[in-house]
């Protein structure tokens, strides 16, 4: 199963992943970076491919460390 | 942007960065009015702790997507990874800040007499562009026409390197370095920092 994982240390927060995303699986914290719910993720990659400094990926569940 | 979701009046924001540089166009003291989206974005991040404004409601990165993706003026290409690095990022920051700074001292020097107010825009800090049509006297004082000038000439480069980064790597490139999504984030990290949000 793919999964959205995001870098913490290269996000802006600049929300538009979230804004993207069709499940409302992100949330910008506390202004800081985007948190994915894997939960609610799909995986479609709609994040990943708006990201403007490509710190959020769709990748491997097993191999994501989420 | 999403299918089937009410649409809320800040996605529309986009329209009001036009306007605002229209409005620039005809009239300089207009510039007074991005002051918006200097303050606005700055309350959001020291009182609330969130990047609300980046999030939702800037008319600056809408333009860019409505551009860049819907009308097809990107070449949605990964940028390089030294744009949105932390140095970079700062130094851009630091960068800007001075070049603000330097904008402030010269509406000093104009309140204080010691400088004429120059009724041109500057571009890229460097390409100074004749904008007379845009000032006729007013009843304020010429620092203030002096501020709307230094201040038109920031909105603009900045709108101009985001454009030029849109076309060239991906439609929002611009918000990877763009100073006030660093200063909002810095200042929510350090707000956030006492609960640690990394962890
Ligand atoms: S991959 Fe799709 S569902 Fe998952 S977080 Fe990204 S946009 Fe949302
Ligand atoms: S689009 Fe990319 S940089 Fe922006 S908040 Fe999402 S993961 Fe972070
Ligand atoms: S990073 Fe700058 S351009 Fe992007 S949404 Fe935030 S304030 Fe607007």
């Amino acid at each position: 199963m793919r999964k959205a994982e995001n870098d913490r240390n290269r996000c802006v927060a600049c929300g538009l992943c979230a804004l993207r995303c069709p499940r409302e699986a992100i949330e910008i914290r506390k202004g800081c970076y985007a948190f994915v719910d894997i939960t609610k993720c799909v995986g479609c990659g709609l994040c990943e491919d708006a990201c403007p400094t490509g710190s959020i990926k769709v990748k491997e569940y097993e191999v994501a460390r989420v | 942007m999403k299918k089937g979701r009410k649409k809320h009046w800040y996605e529309y924001l986009w329209i009001w960065t036009i306007v605002y540089f229209a409005l620039g166009f005809f009239n300089i003291l207009f510039a007074w009015l991005g002051m918006i989206d200097f303050i606005l974005p700055l309350i959001f991040a020291i009182v609330g702790g969130n990047k609300w404004f980046c999030n939702h409601m800037c008319g600056r990165g809408q333009l860019f997507w409505v551009l860049g993706r819907n009308m097809k003026c990107s070449r949605r290409k990964p940028s390089p990874k030294w744009i949105a690095s932390k140095w970079f990022r700062y130094g851009f920051l630091a960068f800007f800040l001075t070049m603000f700074g330097t904008m402030v001292f010269q509406t000093y020097l104009v309140f204080s007499g010691a400088g004429t107010l120059r009724k041109a825009i500057k571009l890229f800090w460097t390409f100074k562009v004749p904008w007379q049509w845009a000032y006729n006297g007013s009843v304020f004082p010429d620092w203030v026409a002096q501020f709307g000038f230094g201040f038109y000439s920031l909105m603009l480069t900045s709108t101009l390197i985001g454009l030029i980064v849109m076309a060239l790597y991906k439609e929002r490139t611009w918000c990877s370095f763009c100073p006030m999504g660093t200063m909002t984030q810095g200042i929510c990290k350090l707000k956030a920092g006492k609960t640690k949000p990394e962890a």
